[in-house]
């Protein structure tokens, strides 16, 4: 059968040149890379090489501003939490209200359990950032302002460095969460000024499980896990070196298809959008669409639900995902269509779909050819549907009890 | 994904008795298109023996709400409109293999939507009469009788298992104190369960309040009001004081609020404020929505 990834904002499929890769350090080349010796390889030779290609990929001055952690989460958490340390008297902290949760839950807690007063900068319809309401509450009783680079739902780009630049005159530390910009959109750290960025193996073709914080030189830092020297003693631990070196390979790689993502994947993502809106009435796209990550499409259906849509999707070999509470357990949709004030008709049936280096035309033809049908045959079943368009809710459908 | 069982998946792929029964004489509807699921049941009973002949649906939702919908057509057909009283959501479930406890709501719901046709047919006027006050879960339009049933056919005892089957208290959760309250008078006179109940939260009273007259009570909540009010309207929003009742302000939210999804983080933002200022324990909680459907 057919089938079609379309679920690369999730996670990645491992690159099979990672894989092999990092193949020889799970068996003979296992050293542990602090050792004296060089019994089991040169696994220390090979983090430092894997630091280095990310540093290109960052665009960075110094290899040493790469500290691996485990995650994008980890590396998230560090950068906060370092920043709230090394400016105990500034208490408060700025955001956004459709950060990933590995932000907007940490930010909570801090709020909740530690006193923090957080501003979370609200977005248009277009889930484009409010930069007055951001200048308004810049100040320097601001311990860190940690923005995403690119949102995961809709791709909508965020404007990182002027947001960076305006909270250095303010001398406010500047951290980002790149995990879904990191390999697609071609970074220059060295002219930035960002201070921090987070980035995460599993979305750009790296394993599950390693991530990495870009640290700019003379930024004030307190590591999260104290422990061992490794990482210079800021992220103590043994290193996950299969991982790193993975991530090192997949950095050189996205660094390679850096033009591709911005032209070919960009082009996949534009077909697969237009020939899905050409032929679905009441249907529209998500975020600022100039403005946004050449692989990810968010996709409203009005009228009907997500999760239906993607077992149906599902059956026919496509994966993709949903901002619909039916598929979380929640009951509520996803803080970042809410955020947008997306229509309620479509805020329950909207569906992403993220492409990769790896998608193919022969993917988006099928998701294309599927898709329609699926959402005509959910709006048969839909109270709310009539024969060839919505019915006035109001007037047509009055539950009793709603 | 959800682990469905095998008949979920046949009742969502092939549902059977889909769309609009044309000589329907019984129509029940319940849910909303903001609550993210809703149903529509369509019976043709014939009246002589008040036997129902035909049974069809119309389901916006998941995969378990639709095939809940359907399987509840097909229990239903060729019963009498008594015998199909006694049909309760755990027979929906049942004849299901089984839902997740998470989607057992949408077996509710089938329930809900058999009553509403019956009571269509018969022509009384079914369960709209919860006044203000009964409504227990504004966000997504729960009364307090429906939750009542719910756990006593169901012997639901905590407020997680109350939201699995019907969503109440799974939005901004400022219910959760009066579904407490029902649950504590639904299992009256039971013996203690041995498991730890939940505590219910509380927030530390400052031992230097001192005590405030009403008027002065009010004139420091709107004063918080008003001066959250300017960041909503920047929203595209407001918001609004409607009433003071003890330690409980309701407040009437509009615009960026969207729908039923009441933003949890906005009504959570306004009580911390509000405790602060008047150094006690205060619980705030959304007015009716302008637009909820029905209810
Ligand atoms: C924007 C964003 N931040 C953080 C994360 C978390 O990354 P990780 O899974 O590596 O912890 C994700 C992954 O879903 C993400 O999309």
């Amino acid at each position: 059968m057919t089938t079609a990834y379309m679920d690369n904002n999730a996670t990645t499929r491992v690159d099979p040149l990672v894989l092999e890769t990092m193949l020889p350090y799970f068996s003979e080349q296992f050293g542990n890379p602090s050792s004296m010796h060089s019994f089991g390889g040169d696994t220390g030779k090979r983090l430092e090489w894997a630091r280095v290609e990310v540093q290109k990929l960052l665009g960075a001055e110094h290899d040493s501003e790469v500290i691996f952690t485990s995650c994008g989460t980890e590396s998230d958490a560090t950068a906060i939490l370092s920043a709230l340390a090394a400016f105990p008297e500034r208490r408060e902290i700025i955001t956004s209200v459709v950060e990933h949760p590995a932000v907007l839950t940490l930010c909570e807690h801090l709020e909740r359990h530690e006193g923090y007063t957080v501003h979370y900068i609200p977005v248009d319809k277009e889930g484009r950032l409010q930069m007055d309401r951001y200048a308004e509450v810049l100040s320097d009783r601001v311990a860190v302002v940690s923005i995403m680079f690119a949102n995961n739902e809709t791709g909508t780009i965020f404007p990182v460095e002027t947001l960076a630049r305006m909270a250095k005159e303010k001398g406010v530390l500047f951290h980002t969460d790149a995990v879904q910009a990191v390999g697609k959109i071609p970074l220059n750290m060295r002219d930035s000024a960002i201070d921090m960025l987070s980035l995460s193996g599993h979305k750009l073709h790296a394993p599950k499980g390693v991530g990495a914080l870009y640290l700019r030189r003379g930024t004030r830092f307190r590591p999260f896990l104290r422990g061992g020297h490794q990482e210079r003693g800021r992220r103590a631990g043994t290193e996950n070196t299969t991982g790193i070196i993975g991530l090192g390979k997949a950095a050189e790689l996205a660094l390679e298809h850096m033009a591709w993502e911005n032209s070919g994947v960009r082009r996949l993502r534009d077909r697969l959008e237009a020939g899905i809106l050409e032929q679905v009435p009441y249907s529209f796209v998500n975020g600022d669409l100039p403005n946004r990550l050449p692989n990810t499409a968010s996709i409203s259906f009005e009228y009907i639900e997500g999760e239906a849509i993607l077992l149906l999707l599902s059956r026919v070999g496509i994966a993709a995902s949903s901002g619909s509470a039916c598929t979380s357990g929640s009951l509520e949709p996803s803080h970042v269509l809410r955020a947008m004030d997306i229509p309620y008709t479509a805020a329950h049936g909207t569906i992403r779909f993220s492409l990769s280096r790896e998608s193919t035309d022969a993917e988006v033809d099928w998701v294309i050819a599927q898709t329609p049908p699926i959402i005509a045959q959910l709006r048969r079943l839909s109270p709310y549907w009539g024969v060839t368009g919505p019915i006035d809710a109001e007037k047509a459908f009055s539950p009793v009890y709603a | 994904m959800w682990d469905y069982t095998d008949k979920v998946k046949d009742y969502f792929f092939n549902p059977k008795n889909t769309g609009v029964l044309e000589d329907a004489n019984a129509v029940g509807e319940v849910g909303s298109i903001s609550c993210g699921d809703a149903l529509r049941l369509m019976l043709k009973v014939e009246p002589d023996s008040e036997t129902i002949i035909d049974a069809r649906f119309q389901t916006f939702g998941c995969g378990s709400a639709i095939a809940s919908s359907s399987a509840l057509t097909e229990i239903i057909k060729g019963k009498t409109l008594d015998e199909a009283l006694k049909v309760s959501n755990q027979d929906i479930a049942e004849f299901l293999g089984g839902l997740p406890p998470e989607k057992m709501h949408c077996s509710v719901m089938g329930a809900e939507a058999l009553h509403a046709a019956i009571a269509n047919y018969r022509g009384e006027e079914w369960a709209d009469d919860h006044e203000e006050g009964a409504l227990i879960c504004k966000c997504f339009g729960v009364d307090a009788a429906l939750i009542e049933k719910v756990a006593r056919e169901n012997d639901l005892h905590s407020i997680e298992e109350i939201t699995f089957y019907t969503k109440a208290g799974g939005g901004c959760e400022s219910c959760h104190e009066k579904i407490e309250e029902i649950l504590a008078k639904v299992h009256e006179g039971e013996p203690v369960a041995a498991a730890p109940a939940r505590v219910p939260q509380s927030i530390p009273v400052s031992a230097v309040a001192k005590p405030m007259t009403l008027v002065q009570k009010i004139q420091k909540i709107s004063a918080v009001i008003d001066e959250m009010r300017p960041q909503f309207q920047l929203d595209g929003g407001d918001i609004e004081l409607v009433d003071v009742d003890g330690d409980t302000v309701t407040v009437a939210m509009s615009g960026s609020c969207m729908g039923c999804q009441m933003s949890g983080l906005t009504i959570s933002g306004i009580q911390e404020r509000l405790m602060l200022v008047l150094g006690r324990p205060v619980r705030v909680v959304p007015a009716q929505m302008a637009h909820a459907v029905g209810a």
